[in-house]
């Protein structure tokens, strides 16, 4: 290839890269923008990239217009203890199934992908009649135990990938060693697996801090409703929406999500291929 | 590695008692399996096996008699619902209109990303943001985007000298409404898509790439040569999985358009909701998610049967 062939190619390069961004950031930089524009700009017949009086009183509107900090409190306690509750009762079960090829690991494998496909209406109608037979209906914890459940597959996907990343040569000479099968697991296994643990209870959270099919259809009390759920409450009849403070809630409710996803992104591409192409 | 798994196996189906010398294994094993086996046992497994039961029945929300079996009738019904049926072919123009842009725009991105370019780094990060973001942000921010007054798509079509543009409200517009939200659509899943395509492509051994480039082949042919084959397992994968997701897709369209105008981007996932909790017909709305499973399962069949097929011809 010449020199100028590959200068180019680089250019071109370039040029789709920056079409990318583009792409990818206009959204994201124009509700920016729109959550920090006083309503006079947000009326004016032609709107800037830039507001030309940068003001926070949106921001105050969103909290006095709905009960923001509430719903980030129910989504918060949701979405911790779901996560927590799911790496804690699929640790185990992703070991076996990363350990043994058993008729069991088959059907769970199976049972895994199978219900990644299906509907979630045709879910949601038997749980809700379930969950109302329990009174768990417009409750906390009917909703927590929807999530656990909602996470499960993808969390024991996802350790299932982390447990067959840990030698299994390291538990054998543990267990040469003389140490008895809980203590491989505590002392050998535990460790290793730990930042995976950690970037499912993380991705275990993300999911369920976003929801909102099942909170929308399980929770009828307003100082239930998790964010997302209050979030829509902003868009009000037909659409007509005050826009600078619905601009001002939904950028807080990103931010969590942003530094927790910045924080655990590379680890959770890799659980996820893991999963995928070892199995 | 690949050798244990067979041994454990072999082990585990001849194990007599005393033989492997640790006879309290299954005991363990069981332990360790039961407290993620029972909530999704009793939760996802049966809840799926009784909504499967529900479609066959003519349950419906607060009704106080007893719900009754009648057979295949709430199926014959839908076979004869047209709206269901517009909302069924909008949601595999969705599906279809936004896996397959997604897949070709990741596949780009991964690319360009797999190359030693500046500004990598931005496009890692911005490429976390459509994935971290709730969904319902994701619908919020757009309708910011294509406001038809304070929105930013209106004014730069204009700044590009494109009045007839004017005041169009896209998500409201019949003709716009869809290819609206297929954008979103594409916007919302394409980061994910990128970054399974990138970490595929850096499975790929360089030394292939060397080795064939050494031999003279261009950046095609080393793409169709070397790259692709090693990537299609993942691509197989995620085309699959995206296809699925798309298609039960809900929180986007319904912050977006609430399947509106005139039900021009009415999910089958939208429909199925209102038919369940607006209008309490949950054992026709539970047939209707039957009928999606059904599409779904044959399309990803022949898929799936399609690409290894094509597999062994090779």
């Amino acid at each position: 290839m010449t020199a100028r062939g590959r200068t180019a190619t680089r250019t071109g390069q370039y040029a789709a890269l920056l079409g990318y961004l583009a792409f990818l950031a206009f959204p994201f930089l124009w509700l920016i923008s729109t959550a920090f524009k006083p309503p006079r700009e947000l009326a004016a017949a032609h709107p800037t990239w830039v507001p030309a009086a940068p003001t926070l009183e949106n921001f105050r509107h969103a909290f006095d217009q709905q009960p923001l900090l509430a719903a980030a409190g129910n989504s918060l306690l949701a979405a911790a203890v779901s996560a927590l509750l799911a790496v804690v009762l699929a640790t185990p079960m992703a070991y076996v199934l990363a350990r043994h090829r058993t008729r069991l690991a088959r059907a769970a494998t199976g049972w895994i992908v199978v219900s990644q496909a299906f509907p979630l209406v045709l879910v949601i109608i038997p749980l809700f009649l379930i969950l109302k037979g329990l009174q768990l209906v417009d409750s906390r914890t009917g909703l927590i135990l929807v999530y656990v459940v909602w996470a499960l597959p993808f969390a024991l996907w996802m350790l299932t990938g982390y447990v067959r990343a840990v030698p299994r040569e390291l538990e054998e000479a543990a267990a040469v060693d003389g140490a008895g099968r809980l203590r491989t697991l505590l002392s050998v296994t535990g460790p290793l697996l730990a930042p995976g643990i950690v970037a499912t209870a993380l991705f275990a959270f993300l999911t369920a801090w976003n929801e909102f099919f099942f909170a929308l259809v399980l929770l009828k009390s307003p100082e239930k409703q998790t964010l997302p759920v209050v979030l829509t409450h902003f868009l009000g009849a037909e659409g007509v929406a005050d826009l600078g403070p619905l601009a001002a809630a939904a950028l807080l409710a990103t931010l969590p999500g942003l530094l927790l996803f910045a924080a655990i992104q590379r680890r959770i591409t890799g659980g996820m291929l893991a999963g995928a192409v070892k199995s | 590695m690949a050798a244990a798994p067979t041994t454990v196996a072999r082990r585990s189906t001849t194990a007599g008692p005393g033989r492997t010398g640790r006879p309290q294994r299954d005991h363990g094993v069981w332990f360790l399996v039961l407290p993620a086996l029972l909530p999704i046992l009793g939760l996802s497994v049966v809840p799926l096996l009784y909504g499967i039961g529900l479609s066959f029945t003519d349950a419906q929300s607060g009704r106080t008699q007893a719900t009754g079996f009648v057979g295949l009738l709430n199926f014959s019904d839908l076979l004869h619902d047209s709206l269901f049926w517009d909302s069924f072919r909008i949601g595999l123009i969705w599906a279809f209109g936004v896996t397959v842009p997604q897949f070709l725009l990741a596949l780009g991105l991964a690319l360009l990303l797999h190359l030693d370019l500046r500004l990598r780094w931005l496009a890692r990060a911005l490429a976390i943001i459509p994935w971290a973001m709730p969904e319902v942000v994701v619908g919020i921010m757009w309708r910011l985007v294509y406001h038809a007054d304070a929105g930013v798509l209106n004014e730069t079509l204009r700044g590009l000298g494109l009045s007839g543009a004017e005041g169009r409200d896209w998500l409201s517009g019949l003709a716009t409404a869809l290819p609206a939200v297929l954008v979103v659509g594409v916007w919302a899943g394409m980061p994910q898509t990128t970054v399974t395509l990138l970490a595929g492509l850096q499975n790929v051994p360089p030394e292939l790439h060397e080795a064939a480039a050494l031999d003279g082949a261009g950046a095609w042919r080393r793409f169709r040569t070397v790259t692709w084959p090693a990537l299609k397992p993942v691509a197989l994968a995620v085309t699959a999985l995206n296809f699925i997701w798309n298609f039960n897709s809900f929180a986007l369209v319904f912050v977006l358009t609430d399947g509106g105008p005139g039900g021009r981007t009415r999910l089958p996932m939208l429909f199925a909701y209102e038919e369940a909790f607006r209008y309490g017909q949950f054992g026709y709305a539970a047939a209707m998610g039957l009928a999606m499973v059904a599409v779904i399962s044959v399309l990803l069949a022949l898929y799936l049967a399609g690409r290894l097929k094509g597999d062994e011809d090779r």
